[in-house]
């Protein structure tokens, strides 16, 4: 059977299981249609928000950023992890006991303010918006990839598919469909870890590969990765290089705008009940860590199989001991096949730079050590000869450096299909709620009846599908910047108010409103200054470099700072003004105990 | 009036149990992973050392512990101040 008919049979698999559920789980209500009539339960939910929380980035793009710059970016590990924590104890469970349907719903019903509430539409659709063109990306790539259709059918082919479920079920649909796209995923992304992790190191587990002794030496893999990434040029791979600050702040910024992104805090009011919403979120990181755990051995595998792909002598930790790669074995061998495979992508690309028939691969910028340094002069190398290496293929060649059966590679073909999906359904239902319930039925047409807002949620919801697609189709030039664009408005606007919402009763209308703009505003100026105003090319002020960032602050980090500029802000602006009416007291009061919270079904 | 002070009560003990929650959230992640990593550098472990695998395994693994350590927690002190479900 060829590739392809695999890659068809398990995506067309995976897709009928899909749409079977979106028929099987159709919304009538708008309380099923927003939060699935709360009936959800927290071990669900969990494996759900897991699903939601880990898109295409998580899964395609996260193990080749440590497979290239190790421990430094155990940022992303952490820093994508720890927000479940904070939102365990600061958000969830308040929020799901004031039981309404959307996150500015609260914003304006805490600070009493329908101008609060526009606010954080606007927030929420900056956010979901710039996050979900990454998604339909993603979607076209691997469908383009796959299934050898142009990047455009597949976009449409992806789109139709989300319509089916997401304008059908609504919150109940995406819902199961993420609880199947999870175990797509999860599956996709273990099986071929554990097979690389018991080639290397011999352990099933590649949580405890990582730490384990090389296969075939006395050394453990990490000694032995150091020491042939070092002799090549580059950084070490369990080394700090990079600054502690950045790293604190970087991490910091991940977290608070992971508890921050509205389409993960509104999986939390699916629950039934408060004490529901604490443990799912539990749930919900122990889903997710089955991934996170297993990225960084995948990462740092990947990069020991490349490397010693390119200087067969690398394997026992003696890289210059025999020979760099043959041009004549990369052209023709079997084994070699994946590199041709993945140069057609362009993802993948070497020359023969010294005309030797070897393509050895180092970095250049290291060259002066030894013993790179000898091997340089002695082998006349006219610089590194691997010239492209993106860090994306580390998962999806995966299977095929380490010459796994067809069938696995099919099973990673949906597993990232399911990955971009879910986390688009999810968002889009986000989009859909602010629209519908917020805009709509909040500011426009409060006399709207159930029937037509969940005709207003299922038209929004087609649209935001249609909008994102066309935007996924011609992917405005700052698409790699929107990750720090939208992690950092998280960051810097919904986590601050919605946390002073909560833990404090004297944080009033004219606080929430100037400390939210003030958080917003610096930390998009701070990402313009760098990155160019409105992401357009060259219009930026300053250089994007460490030496000329403020205080040695990296613009993806400033959500931290912007969030401690929003708080600031509305501490003082609070306290020269008036204190909260008294029932917005009270409802402070009654969102801090459990009790009760069932009766929000009957909204 | 009592129920404002139990439920007064109740918060209070909640901060306090966020507070050490999040003293131990960050001590592993900040900490261990980042800031206190070269103090820590005499225990080896696999290869490298301990700030290492608080770094890409630990952190993420007491993050758990920490949630469901939580949420016992606040189910127990619900029904000791009669504020439970």
């Amino acid at each position: 059977m060829s590739q392809f008919t695999l890659n068809l049979i398990f995506i067309g698999l995976s897709f009928a299981v899909y749409i079977g559920i979106a028929i099987w789980a159709r919304a009538g209500t708008t309380a099923e249609f927003y939060a699935a009539n709360r009936g959800v339960s927290p071990v669900m939910n969990g494996m759900a928000t897991a699903a939601d929380w880990m898109s295409a980035a998580s899964f395609i793009s996260m193990a080749g950023l440590i497979a290239f710059t190790g421990y430094d970016n155990s940022t992303y590990l952490m820093g994508w992890t720890g927000g479940y924590v904070l939102l365990a104890m600061l958000l969830a469970p308040y929020l799901r006991k004031f039981g309404k349907f959307t996150v500015p719903e609260f914003i304006g019903d805490r600070f009493y303010s329908g101008t609060a509430r526009i606010i954080g539409v606007i927030c929420l659709l900056i956010i979901s918006i710039t996050y979900v063109i990454g998604q339909m990306t993603g979607v076209g790539v691997t469908f383009s990839r796959y299934l050898e259709v142009s990047n455009s059918t597949g976009l449409w082919i992806g789109a139709a598919l989300v319509f089916c479920y997401a304008v059908l079920g609504g919150m109940k649909g995406i819902t199961y469909t993420q609880v199947a796209q999870y175990v797509v995923l999860i599956i996709a992304y273990t099986i071929p870890a554990v097979f690389i992790a018991l080639q290397l190191t011999g352990h099933a587990l590649p949580q405890t590969g990582l730490f384990g002794t090389l296969n075939g030496t006395d050394a453990k893999f990490l000694t032995t990765l150091d020491q042939v990434v070092t002799d090549l040029g580059f950084k070490s791979y369990t080394g700090h290089h990079g600054s502690t600050l950045n790293m604190v702040l970087f991490t910091l910024a991940l977290m608070i705008g992971t508890a921050g992104l509205p389409h993960v805090i509104i999986r939390f009011f699916t629950v039934p009940k408060v004490s529901d919403a604490r443990k799912s979120a539990g749930w919900a990181l122990v889903f997710i860590a089955l991934l996170y755990t297993v990225a960084p051995a995948v990462g740092s595998m990947s990069r020991f199989n490349l490397t010693s792909t390119m200087w067969p002598g690398a394997e026992t930790g003696q890289t210059f001991s025999q020979p760099a790669v043959s041009l004549d074995s990369i052209q023709n061998d079997d084994d070699k096949q994946w590199m041709r495979n993945w140069q057609v992508t362009g993802l993948l690309n070497w020359e023969d730079k010294n005309g030797d028939g070897l393509i050895q691969y180092y970095n250049e910028a290291g060259a002066e050590q030894e013993p790179l340094a000898a091997a340089v002069a002695e082998q006349n190398l006219q610089g590194n000869e691997l010239t492209t290496v993106n860090n994306d293929i580390m998962v999806l060649a995966n299977p095929e450096i380490a010459n796994l059966p067809g069938w696995v590679i099919a099973i990673v073909a949906a597993g990232g299909l399911a990955a971009a999906l879910s986390t688009a359904a999810g968002l889009l239902l986000a989009i859909s709620g602010a629209v519908s319930h917020d805009l709509v039925k909040g500011a426009l047409n409060p006399n709207i009846s159930e029937k037509g807002e969940l005709f207003a949620a299922r038209v929004s919801m087609a649209v935001s599908i249609l909008v994102a697609t066309i935007l996924g189709l011609n992917p405005p030039g700052f698409a790699a910047q929107t990750v720090a664009l939208a992690f950092g408005l998280a960051a810097s606007s919904i986590f601050p108010v919605l946390m002073m919402g909560i833990f404090s009763k004297r944080i009033n209308k004219q606080g929430a409103i100037a400390g939210m703009l003030a958080g917003i505003l610096s930390t998009l100026v701070y990402i313009f200054l760098y990155k160019g105003w409105f992401f357009i090319a060259g219009t930026n002020s300053l250089n994007d470099v460490p030496a000329e960032w403020l205080f040695g602050i990296s613009p993806a980090s400033f959500g931290v700072i912007g969030a401690l500029i929003n708080f600031a802000v509305a501490y003082v602006v609070s306290n020269a003004t008036e204190e909260p009416p008294l029932e917005v007291q009270e409802l402070v009061e009654s969102i801090r105990v459990p009790r009760g919270a069932g009766q929000a079904r009957a909204h | 009036m009592s129920d404002r002070q139990s439920s007064n009560a109740y918060w209070q003990a909640n901060l306090k149990i966020i507070y050490i929650c999040i003293a131990i959230w960050a001590l592993v992640s900040y900490g261990f992973a980042i800031i206190l990593r070269p103090l820590l550098s005499g225990i080896k472990i696999g290869g490298t050392d301990l700030g290492f695998w608080f770094a890409q395994q630990g952190s993420i693994l007491v993050f758990i512990a920490l949630i469901f350590f939580y949420a016992w927690r606040m189910n127990k002190l619900d029904r000791d101040h009669g504020v439970d479900e």
